[in-house]
């Protein structure tokens, strides 16, 4: 279980946090110019890296804010957390 | 008969004491401070169970959590019984009850043994290899092996006892209280950490406490006296606290880790009652030093296996801390110093030793040079070949090893004994470690692997970091101490000490002997009967991980996870091979480290605290009148309201009637319910649902559905507009919490620029839903102030009114198909609005109904419920719902996934109403639909979704999803059940009044 330092509230257990997958997936502006593939593409594809990846959490019984987190999912360190709409803070 | 081999109390007896306790039926005794297998030792019994493939006989083995085979079922009584216990752990205590395990019909005689002289049959991968085939005989194998297989006993009545959790957050938690342990509780708490000491026995002290021999000495005096006095200074430190009897489960990420206390398992069964028996201690520690000692390896020969054949250091532990003899006549067979230390402890006891067998050829040691001074017999650079004695061994025959170790060589020496202790040198108890994440690196000089990369914020101290010897525990204590703490000096910067352990060792995994590999039993896994030949055939057959070795020939796999054995599996692999030890890497080790009970894991949350669940503020008049309750997500909702000798049938039929004849009443408090505020509420709405709402006037309602992004249906219902910028959204009961998560989420991170605000306020209102066509009467007199008429209260509108002084939310929607009206208030005023309205309907037979009743009216009405009617692959479009999609709408949650090439297909399956040719026959929710029967293999066209018998229209209705059911209208389908095949017409899925007549009235 890690701890996980909201960006909002600070350290928590992680029963506190829900996952919310690939971070950075913007939803498309204009759907309805977009190809069946194109669509498919922001619909479904989804990395799943071995190692430093960018990830979405919502601090669900918590404060309830959605952030970012850069986690190595070889070990579990998180490297950082982040708002929504900032840049990573590390690469 | 049974002889008394108590030789002198021992430190953790207490002889004033008695105790009777039953094993395997005949009574005996110990003295308190005794473990089960220290009383059974001390009456001279070996043999307590039967191994789990040939049904060999075992003894005791150990003295610890890693013993193999003297797991014991304890109690007889069905909720008590426990099975898998280690005697070796048992503290005794009056009228404690012990039976053997894995033997029928007793452990003297037993079945299964014939198994042994059937071992040639049963090699590695035996259960794989033959029980696979033919496939039919499993039921006649499973009789067998169940029968003669089993691992105790469960208990069959509910556990009597309770069982706690508990969070602990602490600056440091110090893991096993030998003698680095307690230096690093002591070390830490007098520099301020906050500490947690724990230790899976019930005293401090590890080995280091009995160990009382001039040949150990700190600052001059025993060892075992100045650790002494060093637990009786720490027990009055205000910053340590001690836990006993608590034994770590499991090393997580984070320094997260589970440790079980046993509070009450040692004391008689009538001194347990309302106490806590054991807690799961779920510690968060900044800092971790883990001092878990190490575990003496067995050898492994041929017959190693024989009850009287003990671990020396079980032995010496015995003898030292309990004061029982394992053996009268010992014999001793080693690899390197340890097993002196064994046999100078007997000797100050004066029990006799036979012999010492060492492989070893030259060895200076001050404590071999002591032993020989006792005229005992040692036998330099020998091997034991083979040993006898079918309950209890007997007789060892022992040879002379080779130059290289791989053979034995000169004539065969027959010893007589009745214990033989054996030691193959010590391995770290790393197990924590490794769980945690840490990696290791195998040291060559004496074949272990220690800790090397720590994954957080952790230490290794003492023997499981592979310091073996007293002054190097000594010296490298503190110094690790200080690094680790960050302090400058300890308190044990300048001992002195005086060890006398010649680190020595000559290791040969698997010891040579006179016979062929194939004909030997030379056991690697005690437990689960896995022996070299069984590794060296799994190599042979091509299996070269080291963790399909461990799975093939089930190494390491039983409930002590291979704690002895595992290494030498390992280091025959790596001969067999020709691999290094360190690059074949070892197998993981997986929590718990012991076994915890399903109480420990479960906690309180047991019975009625199993799972939380929600009540709405009229709960109470539900089941005053006899309501049956449904779970709706986490909701217990009134299902239906039998009377009398009703059964579900007969009153959801009477209470579908009475709601659409006259009146019915419905509590809906459950139904999601999420406030919207903000400039750009409206617009939000229009996002999130597939119509349109920026013309919603104020005071109107609006039915809504909600998409995921893949066009899928995921939630409905109705939203009212209560202001400019205000609305009440209704959604389902069991989708509340995911809809307010998937809202937020949406205007956190793709629409931060709307100006809206949510809050969930389903709990905050009761919602009373009265309909029927004398629903408008009862409202009425309910709240007389309110213009009921249609000019002013249409259907799909709102009225914010009172109730006397309360304030209260009127919705005209209806679910049912019928003129119905929802009253909101404030929830602690719920109750008495529903009694109100029970009161006015008096004259009306005013109904209240469950769920079920709501769920047939809907059905005649043909309004589908999400979840029942829908699964994650229907888009409005499939439920023919095209009327609700906004065709006008730029952009909404899956609009565009809509008209992608998978959802335009016209045979996905769509939505229809299902009609009996005999309209008596109720379909089966979930009964697949077909078209032909004579195909092979027969399509699938969909399955019956909703199915109900209507009293209203006096007939079978049914709703289901079918291929391309859209236009299969008026086609007749086959419903194939198991006793016959049902013809059903495809038909509107709304059966009645299409006109909303009933509603407008
Ligand atoms: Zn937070």
């Amino acid at each position: 279980m890690f701890i996980i330092n909201c960006p909002f509230c600070g350290e928590r257990e992680q029963s506190e946090f829900k996952a919310g997958g690939e971070a950075h997936i913007v939803r498309p502006k204009q759907p309805t110019e977009l190809s069946d593939d194109q669509w498919a593409e922001y619909l479904f594809m989804r990395k799943n890296i071995k190692g430093v990846q960018l990830e979405r959490w919502n601090h669900a019984h918590g404060c309830r804010k959605w952030f970012n987190m850069v986690r190595d999912t070889s070990n579990d360190e998180i490297k950082a957390v982040y708002k929504m709409g900032e840049k990573p803070p590390i690469e | 008969m049974t002889k008394n081999l108590r030789v002198k109390t021992g430190k953790a007896i207490d002889e004033t004491y008695r105790i009777s306790f039953k094993f395997n039926g005949s009574t005996y005794y110990g003295f308190k401070g005794d473990t089960l297998s220290s009383a059974l030792l001390a009456n001279d019994i070996h043999l307590v169970g039967r191994s789990f493939k040939y049904h060999r006989p075992r003894g005791i083995m150990t003295s610890g959590s890693e013993e193999p085979n003297a797991i014991v079922q304890l109690h007889d009584n069905s909720s008590r019984t426990e099975p898998n216990v280690r005697a070796t752990e048992v503290e005794i205590y009056e009228g404690l009850e012990a039976s053997s395990q894995n033997c029928w019909p007793s452990v003297k005689f037993d079945i299964g043994g014939i198994n042994n002289f059937l071992s040639p049959l049963l090699p590695a991968g035996f259960y794989y290899k033959t029980f696979m085939w033919p496939a039919s005989f499993w039921e006649k194998y499973e009789y067998f092996i169940r029968r003669s297989a089993g691992l105790g006993k469960s208990p069959t009545e509910p556990d009597p006892d309770f069982y706690e959790h508990k969070y602990i957050h602490c600056d440091v938690l110090v893991i096993g209280s030998g003698i680095s342990g307690i230096m690093a509780a002591k070390t830490a708490a007098k520099n301020g950490f906050k500490t947690l000491l724990v230790d899976e026995k019930p005293n401090l002290g590890g080995s280091t406490i009995y160990q009382n021999s001039d040949y150990f000495k700190i600052n001059n005096q025993t060892s075992s006296s100045w650790l002494e006095k060093e637990i009786n200074e720490i027990k009055k430190l205000k910053n340590l606290e001690i836990k006993t009897r608590t034994s770590v489960a499991a090393y997580h990420g984070y320094n997260f880790l589970l440790a079980r206390q046993n509070l009450t398992d040692h004391l008689p069964i009538e001194l347990r009652k309302d106490k806590t028996r054991h807690k799961l201690l779920k510690i968060r520690a900044k800092k971790v030093i883990t001092a878990t000692g190490s575990i003496e390896r067995p050898m492994i020969f041929d017959n190693n296996d024989r009850p009287g054949i003990l671990l020396s250091s079980a032995i010496k532990r015995y003898a030292d801390f309990f004061g029982v003899a394992c053996g009268e006549k010992n014999i001793l067979f080693t690899n390197n110093d340890t097993a002196y230390e064994t046999a100078i402890s007997l000797i100050q006891k004066g029990i006799n030793i036979e012999a010492v067998i060492d492989n070893r050829e030259e060895i200076e040691s001050k404590l071999l040079y002591e032993v020989e001074k006792n005229n005992i017999k040692i036998f330099k650079g020998y091997t034991v070949t083979n040993t006898f004695g079918y309950k209890r061994i007997n007789k060892i025959s022992i040879k002379q090893l080779s130059k290289d170790g791989q053979k034995v060589i000169g004539p065969k020496i027959d010893l007589p004994c009745d214990c033989l202790g054996v030691s193959g040198g010590w391995t770290p108890a790393v197990h924590l470690f490794t769980q945690s994440g840490g990696r290791l690196k195998f040291r060559e000089e004496d074949q272990v692997f220690i800790p090397n990369i720590y994954p957080s914020d952790q230490l290794s101290i003492g023997s499981c970091n592979g310091e073996f010897t007293l002054d190097e525990i000594l010296i490298n204590t503190p110094k690790s101490l200080k690094d680790y703490l960050n302090i400058k000096n300890t308190e044990y910067d300048n001992l002195e000490v005086l060890s006398s352990t010649n680190k020595s060792k000559r290791n040969i995994w698997l010891l040579p002997t006179d016979k062929v590999l194939g004909k030997t039993k030379s056991f690697v896994d005690y437990q689960n009967d896995a022996t070299a030949k069984d590794i060296k055939l799994a190599l042979r057959e091509g299996f070269r991980s080291i963790e399909h070795v461990k799975r093939y020939t089930t190494t390491g796999m039983g409930t002590d996870q291979g704690k002895l054995g595992n290494m030498h599996a390992l280091g025959i692999i790596s001969e067999t091979a020709g691999a290094k030890m360190g690059e074949l890497g070892t197998t993981t080790f997986r929590p718990p480290y012991t076994p915890l009970t399903f109480g420990t894991i479960v906690g309180r949350n047991v019975g009625e605290y199993f799972d939380i669940f929600r009540k709405t503020p009229i709960h109470d008049w539900h089941v005053k009148n006899k309501a049956e309750f449904e779970n709706v997500g986490q909701w217990k909702r009134a299902w239906y309201y039998p009377k009398e000798n009703e059964n579900m049938h007969q009153a959801v039929q009477r209470e579908s009637k009475a709601a659409r004849e006259s009146a019915g009443i419905l509590d809906a408090s459950t139904l999601g319910k999420i406030d919207i505020q903000g400039t750009d509420a409206s617009e939000f709405l229009n996002r999130v649902y597939t119509n349109a709402w920026s013309k919603l006037a104020i005071g109107k309602c609006r039915y809504g559905l909600m998409l995921n992004e893949d066009g899928m249906v995921y939630d409905d219902g109705v939203t009212t507009r209560l202001g400019d910028n205000h609305y009440i959204m209704t959604t389902t009961t069991g989708g509340a919490a995911n809809v307010m998560g998937k809202l937020e989420d949406y205007l956190q991170t793709e629409w931060p620029e709307l100006d809206v605000y949510l809050t969930s306020v389903t709990d905050h209102f009761v919602t009373v839903s009265v309909c029927g066509p004398n629903s408008k009467k009862i409202v009425s007199e309910v709240i007389p102030d309110l213009d009921f008429s249609d000019e002013n209260f249409p259907h799909m509108s709102f009225k914010n009114t009172k109730i006397g002084k309360i304030n209260c939310r009127v919705m005209r929607i209806s679910f049912t198909g019928e003129q119905s009206y929802e009253i909101n208030v404030q929830a602690n005023y719920g109750k008495s609005v529903w009694e109100k309205c029970m009161e006015a309907g008096k004259d009306y037979n005013i109904t209240p109904y469950g769920t079920e009743t709501m769920h047939l009216l809907r059905a005649e009405k043909g309004f589908i419920i999400v979840g029942q009617d829908t699964d994650a692959t229907m888009t409005p479009i499939d439920l023919q719902m095209d009327w609700i999609v906004s065709k006008k709408k730029y952009d909404f949650i899956g609009k565009r996934s809509l008209y992608r090439s998978d959802t335009i297909r016209e045979d996905r399956k769509q939505l229809v109403g299902l009609l009996t040719d005999n309209p008596d026959e109720v379909l089966e929710e979930g009964a697949q639909i077909v078209a032909d029967i004579n195909k092979s293999p027969i399509e699938m066209l969909g399955h019956v979704t909703s199915s109900y018998y209507s009293p209203n229209l006096k007939k079978s209705i049914a709703l289901g999803v079918v291929k391309g059911g859209k236009n299969m209208m008026g086609q007749k389908l086959i419903i194939p059940m198991e006793k016959k095949n049902i013809n059903v017409t495809v038909a509107d899925p709304v059966f009645l009044d299409k006109d909303n007549e009933r509603l407008n009235a």
